[in-house]
């Protein structure tokens, strides 16, 4: 032991870095340099016509896209937000149960919970669609049994979306909420009955501040991606409800409008930061890490 | 029902629960005596933990009925008892400090925050925790958690208080003062204890009385001295210190004294410490301190019992010897001898006598699963 530490103390010092080369690289390559690339591009001019760029520090692009979408972050926020409180009411009493009640078959109930999500998002999304059409399955029932009118339609509402990203997203919010009620302690719930708390005191008091990280764990995985999705729109949704994912996506592939897209893109992720941190002090964390 | 009834018992009536098929408490009837540290006794498995739990109220009986007072609270949650528990694992609320930890049952209770901290920090002083209200849970040692898990059940005032081996997490050392410790805390707020424990000295040197259960039921209850020197069945005589028992046929005889016939000829016993009922195939027994051994051949006198026997071990302990002593047809007794100076010290392979005084003598009934034959000593 003595020997090994004395003879190489350098080589020690590193090992941490050495271990983490690896990743470091993966990050650099495919996760820095695009981003660096993308923020760049954002201030750049493009010919439409040639598609040659020249670097003309133009952050004019930045406050250009802001007042264009303004108004489609905003919904989008909005959007995101509602999937994301749906997916954590819908999502605790499940976790709650499975952690607390389910026993021996634990995992069963998480695998039925994944089940679906072993199909890929975007063709979940559009059997949605064949569901919920007009001449579809579900539509076609309620008119047969006269509990909506001939001319209902749910795709293309604002409702179809948000209901779309809740679906789509609900593991997200299900599994760190079980993660963190199942390390919750049953003991702590005897004694604060024992303590004269009932159930809703006892929900307040303990489950609540003990699950914090879990639930802001959940939120911001459930959020994030929900604020930045287009597939969900595209699909589900019409021209009334459209989401900062959906003119991103166009600007690029669509108006061949790199700047613009990247700019718009730059400034999705200073929202979904600001918010990251904003939460993280909210809940007085000291470090985010220890959440996600 | 939270603070008329004060003075009065606690009665578990012909209480049984079980799971499944597994029984955990049969027909248990117990009354807990207002003030008293009482001590609930026995092997793993016999039902402990279930008794608290009905009493705490976090598991219902399956018949029977449980009553504070005059008030049946057989179906009352945990949160509307007054009864409160210290946790095996403490259960401390690990993101509350400990002067929160030890105000949560007051402030469920109604108390405003400044009359909950005055409270508290009273509390912390009785404990011996002054100063560290402020502390999170996770910062204290073994031994002061647990102060503050029987702090925050304490400062409620309960009809009853539930420890669940509150000391198995801490070291020997550590346990006996916390046992001084929990004796003088009670005896200061004159609070009833029902402790579970599986530790027999710590039982004895703390409770007004114990009660020793086996297989859901009561084997036997007294105060400690009661019940070790007057066991009434082979378990509890077995469980709580060492015996010598010998199967035997008990007779009344006249006068006072039980004469128990047995391979070897007969043991008197006094009339009282027959268990009352008694008859038939019992056991007859002593206690491995009140036996002496003499030289083979040594007269006996009158008011003792004797037995011949074969020393196969002797063991020097420095304050005594212990010697396992084997009678003709093999069954074992354990006889020990205080390191007084001038007492007889056979060797092993000697031939000896025991003898001890009559009056020391008990008649227990035997264990139902043991077959009453031939087992001596366990
Ligand atoms: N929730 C439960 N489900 C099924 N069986 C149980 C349950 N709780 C207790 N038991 C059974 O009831 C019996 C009594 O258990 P209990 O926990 O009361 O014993 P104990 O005397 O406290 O034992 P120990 O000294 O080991 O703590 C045991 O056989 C146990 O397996
Ligand atoms: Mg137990």
């Amino acid at each position: 032991m003595t020997t090994t530490t004395s003879k190489s103390p350098r080589l020690g010092r590193l090992t941490p870095y050495l271990l983490g080369l690896p990743a470091i690289v993966w990050l650099a390559v495919f996760f820095v340099v695009p981003l660096v690339l993308m923020l760049a591009k954002a201030l750049q001019e493009c010919n439409p016509a040639t598609g040659v760029c020249t670097m003309s520090w133009n952050f004019a692009s930045l406050s250009d896209a802001w007042s264009s979408s303004s108004t489609i972050i905003f919904r989008s926020l909005g959007y995101a937000l509602a999937a994301t409180v749906i997916d954590l009411v819908l999502s605790f009493p499940i976790a709650y149960w499975i952690a607390f009640y389910a026993g021996r078959r634990k995992n069963f109930f998480l695998m039925m919970l994944l089940v679906p999500f072993f199909v890929s998002f975007v063709i979940r999304t559009v059997i949605w669609k064949f569901l919920l059409s007009s001449d579809g399955l579900i539509i076609h029932t309620l008119q047969n049994l006269h509990l909506v009118s001939s001319d209902y339609q749910i795709l293309g509402t604002t409702f179809a979306v948000v209901a779309g990203l809740a679906y789509n997203f609900l593991p997200f919010t299900a599994l760190p909420l079980y993660v963190s009620l199942e390390r919750l302690n049953p003991a702590l719930l005897e004694a604060s009955h024992d303590l004269y708390a009932g159930r809703i005191t006892t929900f307040r008091k303990i489950v609540l501040p003990l699950c914090a990280p879990g639930i802001f764990a959940a939120f911001l995985l459930t959020f994030i991606p929900a604020f930045g999705d287009y597939v969900n729109q595209q699909v589900l949704g019409g021209f009334t409800n459209t989401m900062v994912g959906t003119v991103i996506q166009n600007l690029f592939l669509v108006s061949n409008d790199f700047p613009g897209g990247s700019a718009l893109s730059a400034i999705v992720m200073g929202i979904s930061l600001i918010g990251i941190l904003a939460y993280g002090r909210l809940l007085g964390s000291k470090s985010i890490g220890d959440f996600v | 029902m939270t603070t008329e009834n004060r003075s009065s018992t606690i009665r578990l009536n012909r209480v049984t629960k079980s799971f499944g098929d597994v029984t955990a408490v049969d027909d248990l009837s117990l009354e807990i005596r207002e003030g008293e540290f009482l001590s609930l006794l026995g092997p793993s498995g016999c039902g402990k933990t279930t008794t608290l739990r009905m009493l705490g109220g976090f598991e219902e009986p399956t018949s029977g009925s449980i009553y504070f007072g005059d008030v049946d609270v057989t179906h009352v949650p945990p949160h509307r008892r007054d009864v409160n528990t210290v946790f095996q694992s403490y259960a401390l609320f690990p993101h509350m400090s400990v002067a929160d930890n030890i105000a949560f049952g007051l402030r469920r209770k109604g108390m405003s925050k400044w009359d909950a901290a005055g409270t508290v920090a009273d509390m912390l002083t009785l404990v011996d925790l002054e100063g560290r209200g402020d502390r999170k849970p996770t910062q204290l040692s073994g031994g002061q958690q647990q102060r503050v898990a029987l702090a925050r059940s304490l400062v409620n005032h309960p009809k009853l208080l539930l420890l669940d081996e509150p000391m198995s997490a801490l070291d020997a050392k550590l346990r006996k003062t916390m046992q001084i410790e929990l004796k003088r805390i009670q005896t200061q707020v004159g609070i009833t204890f029902l402790y579970v424990t599986h530790d027999q000295e710590e039982a004895m040197t703390m409770s007004d009385r114990i009660v020793v259960m086996n297989h859901g039921r009561i084997e036997g209850s007294g105060s400690p001295r009661e019940v070790y020197e007057h066991p009434a069945t082979e378990f509890v005589a077995t469980f709580l210190g060492a015996s010598n028992l010998l199967a035997g046929t008990l007779e009344t005889a006249t006068g006072e004294f039980d004469v128990t016939r047995h391979a070897y000829g007969s043991f008197r016993s006094p009339r009282h410490r027959t268990p009352a009922g008694l008859s038939g195939s019992v056991k007859v027994g002593v206690r491995p301190e009140k036996m002496a051994l003499q030289p083979a051949g040594s007269p006996v006198a009158d008011s003792d019992n004797s037995l011949a026997g074969t020393v196969i071990v002797s063991t020097f302990t420095g304050v005594g010897n212990q010697y396992l002593v084997a009678a003709p047809h093999g069954e074992q007794f354990v006889v020990y001898a205080q390191n007084s100076g001038q007492a007889f010290a056979p060797r092993s392979g000697e031939d000896v006598v025991m003898t001890w005084p009559v009056e020391h003598t008990f008649v227990v009934q035997p264990s139902k699963a043991v077959p009453a034959e031939g087992d001596s000593d366990d």
